[in-house]
């Protein structure tokens, strides 16, 4: 059945030289300075006045091979078949010729692609797999993800933000892609220990890598059952045992939901990358549409457009109003949850007289 | 089959984000298997949890990474989807495609697997998302018939990245494309056959700017900056300034050293380049004006990750400049590479990466290891606390200096 040719290993990606539009071979690296021609499409001009059109579309990182057949159609049509995916899942198209630029925008907005996501705006939201391809989803990534964009979309069409806006997705703690240092990020999290499967433990997993894999100290052998105990004053349920172990479920239904951090960011843009900081410790799932996670993420980005300066991310906003301000004008409750008890607390504790009284505290 | 009502999934279609139901039920047409992922998905909707398994072991011959194994932990129920393995794509440097390359991926996918993909995952790789084991290694056969090869998966070399460089930026200071497939290729072992304590990933980015979120997920992060000035164009910064730039609050308050002054009359922009840290802040609101340096190269940070094990780590400074040489094919970059995978293969616990290790056993060995010289550029403050290591050769090196003054001091006396 198994076909027995095996293929040539070890042969590398393909060369991206290849995949390169004429335009970008004349002028590479030597481009010298790019413009916004409107939301989702920029001009890059080169030293020899060449220019460079990119039409930016967000996806839904999901996508079927006959949207991509699409795209390829759209590229030829266009862009002598040339196109490129960011980081960020967004499909961009390269055209050299400018006078093309809106024939394009209005087939792929047409075909409901949007157009968009570049300078002042919403950033397309990276994300995880989430319920659809993963095993340890605290909650589901394509679905959270779709309805808040849905309700931001008009954020990621127009670029007049105070700053740039990224939010991102991880469904659990491994947090697969950068979320940590997100403008806002939300996370799916666990809130009970695990559940001890021992015949699973005796006879699927390594007993040391399982106690070498908790952050906390949490768990110890249980040699008279080969198997583990988890002790639970100490499980801060991050999952990760049951990353190495399979018999240590930690899935919840009734329990498991999302957490929201804000203010961090990953450029060296003026102030360096930070971590993203807790700000909502827990909203319940709610599929198909998530409506608090929706909501509370909408006065998130609602506030800071309110509030901000021009040209200030959402951490730079919260440094120069306070944390206690920012609980402040979110309206949102203050927790023992809110201060750190991991593994490097001490630092974010405030060793200063100097804050601000708010009406909260 | 007959065709299950998806009530919730339904609720999905609608808004005007492209949703990825509608994709799924794009394939699903031609594809019955999606189907089935399309009524397992709703059930995790009514039900608000997962059914897959961790990865099993499954692969193609000759690696032992980029297929992850997935099975439903539901398989009488959904026979279809019982294993539905994923296929990680290396792609091609900066995600640049062209329509040919496109289609082919879409054909072998369509001869062997689901029709779905995620462009991109978080690493980089395009993900082939489901397909069973029997189909493997005929469809890796394919694509490597069709130039491409797997990524990585595992505890090895994760699939490098790249942000666009040089193919269409102008503040990229080295050829990001190049130096990400001159790695990838260089090190396809190290990629394809997991044989470290744990995963190791490397992003690449052209400027400061860091586009790839290098800092914040790659274990070792290479971005670029320059060493000499910013060059000015003082014509386009009067006409931006014409144009109503506000250069005071949107430039010159921004500037995190404050070494920006503006000449009101002259319409002059001076840039103290001794005192300036290279933030991107002024080039990115003044692109037309301001251009980065001419003497340019990367910085090196190591370290960084996400929140499991220990807490979540930003690269650090462990190299403040390096010149990227294609001419040498990147051999000073490569040595240092070489030397940290060396150190932290020997030393590393399982599944503890590269900064972790540093963390438990500190920066003062991994310099040694690595020949790396501290630098003050490698912190934000020196140590707060007066616990530090002395080693014999600091002994030594005293010893030495003490001895060859006192053989000064003895010459001038007989003098």
């Amino acid at each position: 059945m198994t076909n027995p040719y095996y293929a040539k290993t070890d042969i590398g990606p393909p060369n991206f030289w290849n995949m390169l539009p004429q335009v970008i071979k004349d002028n590479y690296g030597n481009w010298l300075y790019h413009e916004k021609v409107k939301p989702g499409v920029l001009k890059h001009v080169g030293e020899t006045g060449d220019e460079l059109f990119t039409v930016r579309v967000g996806s839904p990182r999901l996508l079927s091979i006959e949207t991509l057949r699409w795209f390829a159609d759209i590229a030829d049509k266009y862009c002598d078949g040339h196109l490129r995916f960011t980081s960020r899942h967004n499909v961009e198209f390269l055209l050299a010729d400018g006078t093309k630029v809106d024939a394009l925008v209005d087939e792929l907005e047409a075909a409901g692609w949007p157009v968009g996501g570049t300078g002042k705006s919403l950033k397309n939201l990276i994300h995880t797999q989430g319920w659809i391809h993963c095993h340890s989803a605290a909650t589901d990534a394509s679905g959270t993800v779709k309805a808040v964009m849905d309700d931001l979309y008009d954020y990621f069409k127009k670029d007049d933000l105070p700053a740039k806006l990224k939010i991102s997705m991880a469904c659990c703690l491994n947090m697969c892609g950068a979320v940590h240092c997100s403008d806002i990020a939300f996370v799916g999290v666990h809130r009970k220990i695990p559940t001890i499967d021992d015949n699973g433990v005796a006879n699927g997993c390594e007993i040391p890598n399982v106690v070498a894999s908790c952050p906390t100290g949490a768990i110890r052998p249980n040699p008279k059952a080969k198997s583990v105990t988890i002790n639970e004053e100490k499980c801060m349920y991050c999952g990760n045992c049951y990353s190495v172990c399979p018999s240590l479920s930690i899935m919840d239904p009734e329990n498991d939901g999302i957490a929201i951090f804000v203010g961090g960011k990953v450029s060296n843009t003026r102030k360096g990358p930070e971590f993203s900081k807790l700000v909502i410790p827990f909203i319940p799932n709610e599929p198909p549409r998530w409506d608090s996670l929706v909501a509370a993420i909408r006065n998130l980005v609602e506030i800071w457009v309110k509030n901000a300066k021009k040209g200030e991310r959402y951490g730079e906003w919260i440094e120069r109003i306070g944390w206690e301000k920012f609980f402040e004008v979110a309206n949102l409750p203050f927790t023992d949850k809110h201060i750190d008890d991991f593994t490097f607390s001490v630092p974010t504790f405030r060793t200063t007289t100097q804050f601000k009284f708010t009406d909260k505290k | 089959m007959t065709e299950k009502k998806r009530p919730l999934l339904d609720e999905l279609k609608k808004g005007k984000w492209p949703s990825f139901v509608t994709e799924m039920e794009k394939s699903a047409e031609t594809k019955p298997v999606v189907n089935s992922l399309l009524n397992l998905l709703e059930r995790s909707f009514e039900e608000k949890r997962v059914h897959w398994k961790h990865g099993g072991i499954v692969g193609v011959r000759g690696y032992g990474g980029g297929v992850i194994g997935r099975y439903c932990d539901l398989p009488e129920e959904y026979p279809e989807i019982a294993e539905f393995h994923t296929i990680r794509v290396n792609q091609p440097s900066g995600w640049f495609y062209d329509s040919k390359a496109i289609r082919t991926l879409c054909d072998v996918w369509e001869k062997h697997g689901s029709g779905l993909t995620n462009m991109h995952g978080a690493t980089g790789d395009a993900i082939l998302l489901g397909t069973t084991t029997p189909h493997l290694q005929d469809c890796f056969n394919d694509l490597s018939d069709a130039g491409f090869d797997l990524g990585g998966s595992g505890s090895n070399l994760r699939t490098p990245s790249a942000c666009c460089g040089p193919a269409r930026c102008e503040y990229a200071c080295f050829d990001t494309l190049d130096l990400c497939h001159n790695i990838t290729n260089s090190y396809q072992d190290e990629l394809h056959r997991p044989m470290w304590p744990y995963k190791f990933k490397i992003k690449i980015s052209g400027c400061p700017n860091d586009c790839t979120s290098s800092i914040a997920r790659a274990d070792l992060s290479i971005i670029g900056t320059w060493r000499d000035s910013i060059r000015v164009n003082q014509e386009a910064v009067a006409e931006y300034v014409d144009n109503g730039l506000p250069i005071k609050s949107a430039v010159l308050d921004y500037c995190p050293t404050k070494c920006i002054s503006f000449d009101k009359e002259k319409k002059e922009m001076n840039i103290d380049n001794e005192n300036c840290t290279r933030c991107m802040h002024c080039i990115s609101v003044m692109p037309k004006a301001l251009r980065v340096g001419k003497e340019k190269g990367a910085t090196l940070l190591l370290g960084g990750k996400a929140t499991i094990v220990q807490s979540a780590f930003l690269s650090w400074v462990i190299k403040p400049f390096i010149k990227l040489d294609k001419e040498d094919n990147y051999a000073e970059l490569k040595e240092i590479m070489e030397k940290i995978w060396e150190w932290w293969d020997e030393n590393a616990k399982v599944r503890e990466r590269v900064g972790e290790l540093i963390y438990r056993k500190g920066m003062g060995e991994f310099l040694k290891a690595t020949d790396l010289e501290p630098v003050p550029q490698m912190v934000h403050h020196p140590r707060t606390n007066p616990y530090f290591f002395w080693y014999p050769e600091d002994f030594a090196a005293e010893k030495e200096a003490k001895d060859a003054n006192k053989e000064v001091a003895g010459s001038e006396v007989s003098e």
